[in-house]
């Protein structure tokens, strides 16, 4: 059957059976509609299992008791306790084979998120004892004289 | 061929058995099975923030960045604390320096001295991605990067993404960023990584006083769920119909 319209019309569905072979290669077999529809749930089902192998960072204060049991113990009988010590220490990551030595931020900076004054009745801020850091021993670092794993004890 | 009545008897017990057979498997099954048969999950990860007890410290930005390598000195952040001052004559002021990621040190507002006699009311309000029951980012995308999980955590699949920006535009809350290095968006996971360790989100660790928490919305026994169940809570741009999963403690009128 010979037909000025019938044979465009075998060019353009051999375009579409084209293109539908170079999708199936192209899009991963887990792409498509899951548990959440097709409004919120189209998507590439093992992208899930990516963002969990994403790697750990902060290990928390039970992770660093393992080897440091003494400064933990002496830590937590403080009011500095409810503190991680990573807040301060740096993540420890694969600690203490990577990194090897924790880099500690001492400056005066680290202290003053929580010390600074600041006059917020309505905020908790003004339940912690605070310093005007301009008038405060404004050059001496704030461990030259408080111990930062228990502040209750000036040494 | 005769058909006796012993036979017609057979016949109608064999057809009986037959149909009423499949039926009885159907209802053995339980509810929990067929929720697990449609792979619905008993988990939804939901959050809550007690404003009152937040102190504007930053541990929770500055950990956050850290654990989910967000460039650290480019102003883009997942998670962020913003301060508010109410002063007496009704004006705001509101800031949040870099996301609050070194916390509030200074009295200064704005490059503006605030003398304290002035100040009706001030406060700090963390902020990070609601995680919506419908999220608008989600509707938007036109490639299906971003999504919701069985869990109910809205992710982005960097390798999908092609960094129009849509969902960056749709976000109500302004969760969303471009990440300067996978060129793609970029969101709050609620530590997707950790939570499926068991462990929590960086920023409910880092917060040395309690002002952030995560919980299970499916479990009637977790804390979060029973203080949004029994306390006053809030959630944040409720007429926009996204259904937030964060919940707040003492939200003031002037939070947007």
């Amino acid at each position: 059957m010979k037909s000025h319209v019938l044979r465009p019309l075998w060019v353009v569905i051999s375009f579409v059976v084209l293109a539908l072979i170079i999708r199936h290669f192209i899009v991963p077999s887990d792409f498509g509609i899951h548990e959440k529809g097709f409004t919120y749930g189209y998507y590439r089902k093992s992208n899930e299992d990516e963002w969990k192998a994403f790697k750990v960072k902060y290990q928390t204060k039970e992770y660093c008791k393992e080897c440091h049991e003494d400064k933990y113990e002496e830590n937590m009988s403080s009011k500095h306790g409810i503190i991680q010590c990573e807040n301060c220490h740096g993540p420890a990551i694969d600690h203490p084979e990577n990194p090897e030595k924790l880099a500690i931020d001492r400056g005066r900076k680290l202290c003053l998120r929580c010390h600074a004054y600041l006059p917020y009745p309505t905020s908790n801020r003004a339940e912690i004892k605070g310093i005007n850091s301009s008038e405060h021993n404004p050059d001496t670092g704030c461990s030259m004289c408080h111990d930062p794993h228990q502040p209750d004890i000036e040494g | 061929m005769k058909f006796t009545r012993r036979d017609f008897l057979i016949t109608a017990i064999k057809g009986a058995l037959v149909t009423t057979l499949p039926m009885g498997a159907v209802r053995l099954l339980s509810p929990s099975e067929v929720r697990a048969s449609i792979k619905e999950t008993n988990v939804r990860w939901g959050f809550l923030i007690d404003t009152r007890k937040c102190v504007g410290c930053g541990f929770c930005v500055k950990a956050c960045k850290n654990e989910n390598e967000i460039p650290y000195d480019v102003p883009v952040t997942r998670t962020w604390v913003e301060r508010y001052i109410v002063l007496k004559d009704g004006e705001q002021l509101i800031d949040s320096p870099m996301g609050a990621r070194d916390g509030f040190t200074g009295q200064r507002v704005r490059e503006r001295d605030v003398d304290p006699k002035d100040i009706a009311k001030a406060f700090f309000v963390p902020k990070l991605c609601n995680q919506c029951e419908k999220p608008p980012c989600v509707q938007v995308c036109p490639v299906g990067a971003t999504y919701q999980t069985p869990d109910g955590v809205i992710l982005v699949d960097r390798s999908w993404c092609i960094g129009c920006g849509y969902c960056i535009m749709a976000c109500p809350y302004g969760v969303r960023f471009f990440h300067p290095v996978h060129r793609v968006a970029d969101k709050c996971t609620f530590c997707y990584h950790r939570i499926h360790k068991g462990m929590n989100p960086a920023c409910v660790d880092a917060c040395p006083f309690g002002a952030r928490r995560l919980g299970n919305l499916k479990d009637p026994n977790d804390f979060v769920t029973k203080t949004i169940l029994s306390k006053r809570v809030g959630v944040l741009k409720d007429e926009y119909g996204t259904k937030p999963m964060a919940y707040y403690i003492g939200l003031d009128e002037n939070v947007r």
